[in-house]
């Protein structure tokens, strides 16, 4: 596949379970090295020059990536360690998801809810300037992806590539539109011109 | 780097002291051991070489254990790809790794030499406590040095149980050997240190040379 993203847009990309969203998305992110061809992010060759773009990605994945022993501002305190921020940073993102009254209890007591919520502040700490979101609204409720919009969402003005099920939310907030079947590009326009039915023919 | 490897090792000790997962099991596998010693002998009490032996082979077995668990929390809940986002050197890692391994080691062998002392040997501790220390300690550094390395490596398969013992375990050979060959002079009656220095020298250097070598791998083992 060969496409580009600009700063400040939003890619969204679409398919069914296998067709290789989170791979993609994992290799964009500096994780996973890929068998053939490369990608450029933020100005970085992937994946030898990855070192460059740590620290400037927001990686939301399936797994919340925390620790179930620690509390929320416990991991939060150790991500801010990570990444050499303030710790005042920490008491504004658990403000920002709501849980500042939940800060002192163990991951493993939280809702999935909860998780998702704490999993975003987490991802967007240190204020990266690439989100990479797998199913970001995955167990919130609609109040609490409200909340989380400016985070997250369009307004938050970062470049996003996001990977949903949902065909009707990826056409109204992307501007592209990727469609993705058998880990090959099935489709990838502009979203004012993406077509929802032939979109959801990648579910058939 | 030193700032990040605090930073872990900071939190994987808040884990440790809230599931009490790897040190408790440690400790309990290694009384255990001795218990099972004591009676299977059938002898009042060991020294000397046989008593060396004992006391490390149990001590290594109980190392098994903790190796094992060290990159639990990273591997279940997503850790590593945690690390590998942030902007951190991954060698801090492998530091955070080995020093707490480290101290599990010494927290174990608090337990563990008393109770060997109790249980099963002959000879007072007490008089060549000084030297025991020593050669406990310098072990311990090699053992956490290869532990670390080991179980990185280890981390991502799926028979981690069995390649944790089978490729640790080879790799201690020769830190056993120069450990219960230091140990064994001072577990008899009256007995004194001999060719310490030479045990001593080689222990040093078997720490140095995985230092060295894991310092210099661990970050292509991070690769994915």
């Amino acid at each position: 596949m060969t496409l580009r993203l600009e700063r400040g847009r939003t890619l969204a990309v679409i398919g069914a379970n296998g067709a290789g969203k989170t791979t993609l998305l994992r290799v964009l992110a500096g994780l996973l090295r890929p068998h053939a061809g490369s990608a450029r992010v933020l100005g970085a060759e992937l994946p030898g020059e990855a070192w460059r773009v740590r620290g400037r990605i927001g990686y939301l994945g399936h797994d919340p990536l925390l620790y179930r022993e620690l509390s929320g501002r416990e991991n939060l305190l150790y991500q801010s360690r990570l990444y050499r921020l303030a710790p005042e940073r920490v008491e504004e993102a658990l403000a920002a998801v709501g849980l500042e009254r939940r800060a002192t209890e163990p991951v493993r007591d939280l809702s999935k809810g909860m998780v998702q919520r704490l999993a975003v502040a987490r991802a967007t700490l240190h204020e990266p300037d690439l989100l990479l979101l797998d199913e970001p609204r995955a167990n919130l409720d609609p109040a609490a992806a409200e909340r989380l919009e400016p985070l997250i969402g369009r307004a938050s003005g970062r470049a996003r590539v996001l990977v949903t099920h949902d065909v009707e939310r990826a056409l109204a907030e992307a501007d592209v539109v990727l469609g993705l079947r058998g880990g090959r590009q099935a489709f990838a326009v502009a979203a004012s011109k993406a077509d929802a039915g032939g979109a959801r023919g990648l579910y058939a | 780097m030193i700032r990040t490897a605090t930073a872990i090792l900071r939190k994987d000790l808040t884990i440790e002291l809230r599931t009490k997962e790897s040190v408790p099991a440690m400790a309990l596998f290694t009384v255990t051991v001795y218990v099972l010693f004591h009676f299977g002998l059938d002898r009042d009490s060991l020294d000397g070489e046989l008593a060396s032996g004992v006391l490390w082979v149990t001590l290594l077995l109980a190392a098994v254990i903790g190796v094992t668990r060290l990159f639990a929390a990273e591997r279940e809940q997503g850790g590593i790809d945690a690390l590998l986002l942030a902007p951190v050197d991954r060698t801090a890692l492998f530091v955070a790794k080995a020093a707490a391994l480290l101290l599990y080691l010494v927290l174990l062998e608090l337990v563990a030499v008393p109770t060997f002392g109790l249980l099963l040997l002959g000879p007072d501790l007490l008089s060549d406590l000084p030297e025991l220390v020593l050669i406990l300690l310098l072990a311990d550094i090699g053992l956490a040095a290869v532990g670390a390395l080991v179980a990185a490596l280890a981390a991502e398969t799926r028979a981690r149980e069995l390649i944790v013992p089978l490729l640790l375990l080879p790799l201690l050979v020769p830190l056993l050997i120069a450990a219960a060959s230091a140990t064994a002079p001072l577990l008899r009656e009256g007995g004194s240190p001999e060719d310490l220095g030479r045990w001593l020298a080689l222990l040093g250097g078997y720490d140095l040379v995985f230092l060295l070598i894991s310092l210099a791998v661990f970050d292509y083992l991070l690769e994915d």
